[in-house]
């Protein structure tokens, strides 16, 4: 099991990670390390076992669909670099 | 008298309740001793002492004024200090979950634990440093800077609660809470030569809890011993409406007192009827001798005390590591999607939309969250979901069968938390699989959703702790903390205090 770069490129690109060429080179190198290591699973017959969904048996709980108070707007907003009118503000997503 | 901040915790509520100390006064010697200590072990990351000296004050006041009326009710944990690792929520006072995108986070609410705890009297003394977003195994992932184990300053304190850890060690609190995805209240526990329990999953709410790998989070508590930790687990477990998971079976109100009464009932073998399982994957080649000894002894003990130990089989064990290391990256790349430089601060580039996610994540988490996001981001990628994430949530199904066979047989199984004593620092900081190795033994009990409690049993040569760890079928607490308990009862491990 060995990554490329290209393979490194597309994960930090969908992890929207920006990575240093120093970096891609050592995760290409760690992750084949690991991806090879976890490559034993391959060996187990698992055909007829269920992945796991939930570890503890519960039943589905919902709760009576009434509204009630959430937190304050301001107190939701204040860890944010940068608001405007009560809501998150990023740069243009369409020009 | 026993100095303060060497009392056990109900040795201390007795103290406060009994009016032989003030609650100002225990919460001022955890300060004091933390002021004097902790720029050499660097447990905590914030201290709050005027938010402590504020709830000490008021419980001092709600303590005379129960003196003068003892018919009114007192809170169970009243002026009790406690330390938070920094990866719960406790309003308007800094989160950063040991990173740098998180540097300036102000929860503006409090975790369910936090609330209970705090409704049930306690004192919050500060944050403790941790491995960032709990993603390691010797806080030497934290960005703030490694802890330093209080009974080796060369040494690491284990992770990711190592600062809850060192912190309880070095008599800088007297109890803390920690969270553990793969082992890290644990692994710290067994390192600093405390006691650490991991809960059933979905016994603790994870409300307020910063989520890693949401399908092995807990929220569990370290201290200097069970009867410590019950305390404090009964006030913590249970039913929240806020987290989907939490169970509805009931919480038994646990202390020293309720603990303690199997033993006088059973005379010399307290223990007598208990089955305790020592399984054989937990007792590997590359131990080291002095660990396995240490933890055959107290199996041994254990025996002494009635237990009736059976030789059992857990054997998808080794899978543990690669299982894990799939399922929990997977679940943090998406859990860690949240941190985009949109909703918390800081922010890269305002360029694009693009820029702005790529730069402020590339820049601010560290080496190990970008590792296991880029691991996890494979695994569940087009192509290869199947073979990774698809075949270990399979695996998972039978390390829990595994477990499901053994409780049909035991009542409780006995092992290894880790195959060594807490390593240097700098050990394995360029080696990430051998890092990952490390929690071998600790990962299943997670997988499964199984309680675990790490507790003393022994020192090596070089006078660092030793621990060993009991697991039980889910929502079994109260007999992993009767039996350590009863094993506390008859030894002195968990007195040893670091030289510090």
């Amino acid at each position: 099991m060995s990554l490329t770069i290209e393979e490194v490129d597309h994960i930090a690109e969908l992890a929207r990670l920006k990575l240093s060429a120093e970096e891609k080179e050592l995760f290409r190198e760690q992750l084949s390390e690991i991806l090879a290591y976890a490559a034993r699973l391959q060996i187990l017959d698992t055909s007829s076992i269920p992945p796991t969904a939930r570890i503890v048996q519960t039943q589905n709980r919902l709760r009576q669909d009434v509204p009630r108070p959430g937190l304050p707007l301001d107190d939701l907003l204040r860890n944010a670099p940068d608001t405007e009118g009560g809501q998150f503000r990023v740069p243009p997503v369409l020009e | 008298m026993t100095e303060l901040i060497d009392l056990s915790l109900s040795e201390t509520i007795q103290a406060l309740q009994d009016g032989d100390i003030s609650s100002q006064e225990l919460t001022l010697a955890f300060l004091a001793r933390t002021e004097n200590i902790d720029s050499v072990l660097n447990a905590y990351l914030t201290i709050t002492p005027e938010l402590a000296l504020k709830q000490a004050r008021q419980a001092d006041i709600l303590f005379n004024s129960w003196r003068r009326d003892p018919s009114t009710k007192i809170a169970p944990l009243l002026g009790i200090p406690i330390a938070v690792k920094d990866v719960l929520c406790v309003a308007d006072v800094t989160c950063t979950c040991g990173s740098r995108i998180l540097e300036s986070f102000v929860p503006p609410y409090n975790a369910t634990v936090i609330e209970r705890l705090v409704n049930a009297g306690a004192v919050l003394l500060g944050k403790t440093n941790m491995d960032e977003y709990a993603m390691g195994s010797s806080t030497e992932n934290s960005a703030y800077g490694v802890t330093h184990n209080p009974w080796n300053l060369e040494r690491v304190p284990g992770g990711s609660s190592g600062g809850s850890a060192a912190a309880v060690a070095a008599r800088l609190a007297p109890v803390a809470l920690g969270s553990d995805t793969g082992g890290s209240v644990r692994q710290p526990a067994s390192f600093c030569g405390i006691t650490g329990l991991k809960p059933t999953y979905g016994r603790v709410s994870r409300y307020g809890l910063v989520a890693y790998g949401s399908s092995l989070d807990t929220v569990g508590v370290l201290g200097r011993n069970a009867a410590d930790l019950a305390i404090i687990f009964s006030l913590m477990a249970g039913r929240d409406p806020l987290d989907a998971t939490t169970s509805d079976l009931p919480v038994h109100s646990l202390n020293f007192e309720t603990l303690t009464m199997e033993r006088t009932q059973m005379g010399e073998t307290p223990l007598r009827g208990m089955r305790v399982g020592v399984p054989d994957e937990y007792f590997i080649g590359g131990m080291q001798a002095e660990v396995e000894d240490a933890v055959r002894k107290a199996i041994r003990d254990f025996e002494l005390l009635g237990a009736d130990i059976k030789p059992i089989s857990l054997p998808h064990t080794e899978y543990a590591v690669p299982v894990y290391y799939l399922i929990a990256p997977a679940e943090a790349s998406a859990n860690l999607a949240r941190y985009d430089g949109v909703r918390y601060g800081p922010r890269l580039s305002n360029n694009s939309l693009s820029d702005l996610y790529s730069e402020t994540r590339g820049e601010k988490f560290g080496a190990e969250v970008k590792r296991r996001i880029m691991l996890g981001t494979y695994a569940l990628s087009a192509g290869y979901y199947d073979a990774y994430y698809g075949q270990a949530q399979k695996v998972r199904t039978l390390i829990k069968e595994d477990f499901d066979r053994a409780f049909k047989e035991v009542d409780m199984i006995a092992a290894p938390v880790t195959p060594t004593t807490a390593f240097p620092i700098g050990e394995h900081s360029n080696d990430p699989l051998a890092m990952y190795l490390e929690d071998v033994f600790t990962l299943p009990a997670n997988l499964a959703g199984v309680p675990g409690i790490a507790f003393p049993v022994g020192f090596d040569q070089q006078d660092l702790p030793i621990g060993m760890q009991l697991m039980a079928h889910q929502f079994h607490e109260e007999l992993l903390f009767r039996v350590t308990h009863t094993y506390q009862q008859v030894t002195d491990w968990h007195k040893k205090k670091p030289p510090l």
